[in-house]
């Protein structure tokens, strides 16, 4: 049985929806984990220890165990503790808490890095804490940590495909339902990949504006 | 009272742990003085430096400015409020510059005053063309510190902490990170920061500069002042074995 990509175009609906799906898993996913980031960055850095000890477990717990297994843990595990949320939703949840502390890690790290002459410079002029962060700390750490978060933001667009195994109706598992009417899965699977990659050049697009835009001044 | 002192230190202490880095120094400037401290490493004039203006809070002792506590004891808000106050009126100059690489020059300038003096953004620009102008650097205002030379990046930092009109200018070690032909370029704005009666506290390497444009000088090693008079004295005829030493070591290395 040799190849036949003729019968992709008839599944191009499917496959469009699919693809349309992980965009908006991929969006939702990455804003929670954006945000979630700097929530657990600001927590680590500046929180009381009863706080941050039980969110370093979690964080422990987030980054020690694989994704797949978080994913199973909200859809299917949650709704014996009676919280049944779609499978959408549970998607979201699970990769973007997953990857929020990941780019927890790399927030801090960048605000870390940040040289202590520069809060001894604004403190020095008169800037308070608070001051120093907004004005001198944050802009900073922001330049060095977008390339590396943008690096995030690519993993997590592939690593939509594992949301598949709970049934949500994204480009992986609309190319397996085709795959299950046609028999064709090389096709397919080629398909969902220059899908996937199509998604990945538009992303990384934008990230290098994003990227050149902090960068211009430097 | 017209002659408390402009700076007056008393009995100032610190310690890390069980390493007194300072022990008991008093130490009173006036008014549009320039004290310059030497001495080898490790023997506390930078700690010093920087306990006027409470980047290294002293263990004990006062520091006063102008008839005002520096280091008060107080709550921490209150702490806060009091610090970020009187450092508008002590201006540091660093070692490493320490100038925000993510600002132009003008942005590193004006970003202080317009945040903590509330004055608006073309009063700030002129504030910062009027600074730069002295230390000769009018051309750079819009360049970014990657983008200037060490020397530069310290006559930057000069102007910078002068845009807040501070009384006392603290000088760390200004030109010890830089390539030696460097060196000249911020010693020339220094000596006329001198020229206009700053008052100033400048800890130093440079035996020579020291020499020529300060009024005092004190010698330190192992957290105390071991000696201090007036330049000819120390540099030409000092009293104490240290003080000798040091300066013997500090000349042959310097050959």
């Amino acid at each position: 049985m040799g190849l036949d990509f003729t019968v992709v175009p008839s599944y191009f609906g499917v496959l469009l929806m699919g693809a349309g799906w992980t965009i908006a898993i991929t969006v939702a996913a990455g804003l929670l984990s954006f945000f979630g980031g700097i929530f657990f960055a600001v927590v680590a850095l500046y929180g009381h220890w009863a706080i941050r000890l039980p969110f370093r477990l979690f964080a422990w717990l987030f980054m020690g165990t694989p994704l797949l297994l978080q994913l199973f843990l909200i859809y299917f595990g949650l709704i014996q503790i009676g919280i049944d949320l779609p499978a959408f939703v549970a998607g979201v949840i699970g990769l973007g808490l997953h990857f929020a502390v990941y780019n927890s890690e790399l927030i801090q790290a960048s605000i870390l890095a940040v040289d202590k002459g520069q809060y001894e410079g604004a403190r020095t002029l008169g800037l308070s804490r608070l001051q120093t962060l907004r004005y001198i700390v944050v802009p900073q750490a922001v330049r060095a940590v977008v390339p590396p978060m943008g690096n995030n933001m690519i993993a997590l667009l592939k690593d939509s495909a594992l949301v598949s195994v709970i049934g949500v109706m994204e480009l992986t598992l609309a190319a397996q339902q085709a795959i299950s009417r046609t028999y064709r899965p090389f096709e397919f699977y080629l398909a969902a990949a220059a899908c996937y990659y199509v998604i990945n050049l538009a992303l990384e697009a934008g990230l290098r504006r994003l990227e050149r835009r902090f960068q211009a001044s430097r | 009272m017209p002659d408390t002192p402009f700076i007056d230190i008393r009995h100032a202490a610190k310690s890390f742990g069980s390493l007194e880095v300072l022990k008991d120094i008093n130490l009173q400037v006036q008014k549009g003085q320039i004290v310059a401290i030497i001495g080898p490493s490790g023997s506390g004039k930078s700690t010093l430096l920087r306990a006027i203006n409470e980047l290294d809070p002293l263990t004990s002792g006062e520091v006063w400015l102008e008839g005002v506590q520096v280091n008060k004891k107080l709550s921490h808000s209150q702490y806060e409020k009091h610090v970020n106050q009187v450092r508008q009126d002590i201006g540091m100059v660093f070692q490493h510059f320490n100038l925000f690489p993510h600002l132009t020059v003008r942005g590193n300038i004006t970003l202080a005053p317009k945040l903590l003096k509330g004055i608006s953004t073309e009063e700030a620009n002129r504030l910062a063309e009027e600074q730069l102008a002295k230390v000769g650097l009018s051309e750079k205002i819009d360049a970014y510190p990657s983008q200037l030379s060490g020397g530069q990046k310290q006559r930057v930092a000069i102007a910078r902490a002068l845009a807040m009109k501070p009384k006392v200018m603290l000088f760390d070690e200004a030109t010890s990170a830089l390539d030696p032909e460097l060196v000249e370029e911020v010693n020339l704005v220094m000596k006329q920061l001198a020229q206009e009666h700053m008052t100033m506290i400048i800890v130093t390497h440079e035996m020579g500069f020291a020499q020529d444009v300060c009024d005092r000088v004190l010698f330190m090693d192992q957290g105390v002042v071991v000696e201090e008079g007036p330049p000819d004295v120390i540099f030409r005829n000092p009293e104490n074995e240290r003080t000798r030493n040091f300066l013997r070591k500090h000349l042959a290395a310097q050959k």
